[in-house]
């Protein structure tokens, strides 16, 4: 048996962390296999679709939190829970993508093409999911050491991307604004307090 | 696509013999009972029976939305921007009494009791497909009456080119009238020959009972060969005006909404396509399905339209 340091004694913020992010899945797995009279209501796929949709988008502003609450509370170990919850957030947006692709647009790929150039709160929805990729790849260990300054440099495509899954809520709703324009007030406010500790540097 | 009108559907008075007429009297004990009866926990909880004539010439062969869909799944912003809202935040809404005001070109203008409204008319049911412009649609068994019916009691003049409607304004009972999502109260109209066009009705009823809340109780229009936000519910206002009346939709995004709002697939709205639309009430896995032309109704009413170009009369 290896004996682990001293520092490195069993901590419950991970495996909590990991279910927390895990539960609004779980959720909508559960109402869309109806289990126990569970269902996802009149509108089946756009219920999983905004579902979906909603919960990327508060994981990617949440892993926008992660640096603040660790700066402003005092805790760096926060900064350990960041990747874990950046992944997170890159699984829902994911998984909203290939729902859109397969449940509604049924794999019509002239249609999703179309949508994709033609219509701007899909093609910002999409530039987000593209944005992502690359982040999700080099989030590994290897991948930091392997491109050592760089790495940071490439990671702040995130900003990028919250801006246009913020933008891509905004646009899609019809006349109230109110939720969307809740999202883009965090992603602000996150990215001012960014600015503010950038200058002091 | 040019057609010239088709006058071949007929009156519902000449195809529904007077004894299937239903029991007017009755109409009125369940629209009063529907306001008398305890608010329950939802606005479905004070639909009361009524009686109805089937009117198959006007129906759909497709079966309907079950009753929990049709009152669950709404767009009816007063209550709320949520699909749930107006069945969870209804309950306070009072459908009784009821009057509206009817003004403007028209010979016999005032402020008429719900009753009043509804006493000359045979109830009929109509199986109608309601497409919404967000690309979704259902399949309603309404209870009502031809629109024309009622707007030819008030005597309209050669000046009445169109007819405005307005919900009514109560914020007290209305909580999503609490914040301008829209310009409240809610504002929607049609041309007169639009508005006269046989299957123009308004409803009362669904499912053989009064209207729940979240429907539009107690009255509301439905369009069919519209997209939804057409068929404007709660109706306290009906005014007949010369000139294109002013619209909510229309205000908020005048290049998404317009005034015709036909059902159209070949015309995309900004933001998405209008080519198909999503059955509620399907599986997960259902594919879409093609949107029809006027919405399946083009037979009937694309003579409305001819000469003009839809795509600029959107």
């Amino acid at each position: 048996m290896t004996s682990s340091p001293p520092t490195r004694r069993f901590r419950a913020d991970k495996p909590l962390v990991f279910v927390l992010c895990a539960v609004p899945l779980a959720w909508l797995v559960l109402r869309a296999f109806g289990v126990s009279g569970l269902s996802l209501g009149p509108n089946p796929v756009e219920a999983l679709l905004h579902g979906l949709g909603l919960w990327a988008l508060r994981l990617l502003l949440l892993t926008l939190c992660v640096r603040p609450a660790a700066v402003l509370l005092r805790q760096p170990r926060l900064m350990r829970l960041r990747r874990m919850v950046g992944l997170w957030a890159f699984t829902y947006v994911l998984l909203h993508f290939l729902v859109w692709l397969v449940l509604d647009r049924g794999l019509d790929w002239p249609g999703i093409v179309a949508d994709i150039a033609k219509r701007p709160f899909v093609t910002v929805g999409f530039a987000a999911l593209v944005l992502l990729v690359p982040l999700a790849v080099t989030s590994t260990d290897r991948w930091m050491r392997r491109l050592g300054r760089h790495w940071h440099a490439l990671h702040r495509l995130v900003y990028v991307a919250a801006l246009l899954g913020s933008l891509h809520f905004l646009w899609l709703v019809k006349a109230d604004w109110r939720e969307p324009a809740l999202y883009i007030a965090a992603y602000i406010a996150l990215m001012a307090w960014r600015w503010r500790a950038l200058r002091r540097a | 696509m040019r057609r010239h009108r088709n006058d071949s559907c007929p009156l519902p008075s000449e195809i529904t013999p007077p004894d299937r007429y239903f029991n007017r009297r009755e109409v009125m004990a369940a629209l009063a009972a529907a306001g008398t009866v305890g608010v329950g926990l939802s606005g479905t909880a004070a639909a009361a029976p009524l009686q109805a004539s089937k009117n198959p010439r006007f129906s759909l062969k497709e079966s309907p939305n079950s009753f929990e869909d049709i009152t669950t799944y709404n767009n009816f912003y007063e209550f709320g921007t949520d699909k749930a809202d107006p069945a969870r935040r209804s309950s306070r809404f009072k459908p009784q009494p009821w009057s509206v005001k009817v003004s403007g070109e028209a010979a016999k203008t005032g402020t008429f009791t719900l009753e009043d409204i509804l006493k000359p008319h045979a109830l009929e049911e109509r199986i109608y497909r309601l497409r919404c412009v967000e690309a979704w649609s259902m399949v309603i068994p309404w209870v009502g009456f031809p629109l024309g019916d009622l707007l030819r009691r008030f005597e309209p003049t050669s000046k009445a080119k169109y007819v405005t409607f307005k919900t009514v304004l109560r914020p007290k009972e209305m909580p999503g009238q609490a914040f301008p999502v829209l310009d409240w109260p809610y504002a929607e109209g049609l041309r007169i020959d639009e508005a006269m066009h046989p299957l123009a009705i308004l409803a009362v009823g669904l499912y053989g009972r009064t209207l729940p809340n979240q429907n539009g109780a107690p009255l509301r229009l439905v369009v069919p060969w519209k997209y939804g936000f057409k068929s404007i519910k709660s109706i306290v206002e009906i005014r007949f005006t010369e000139k294109q009346p002013s619209t909510s939709w229309n205000r908020s995004a005048p290049h998404e909404y317009g005034f015709y709002a036909n059902v159209n697939p070949a015309v995309d709205h900004p933001r998405w396509s209008q080519a198909q639309e999503r059955r509620i009430g399907a599986s997960l896995f259902a594919s879409k399905q093609d949107t029809l032309p006027f919405n399946g109704y083009a037979e009937q009413v694309a003579g409305l339209y001819s000469g003009m170009d839809l795509r600029k009369y959107y």
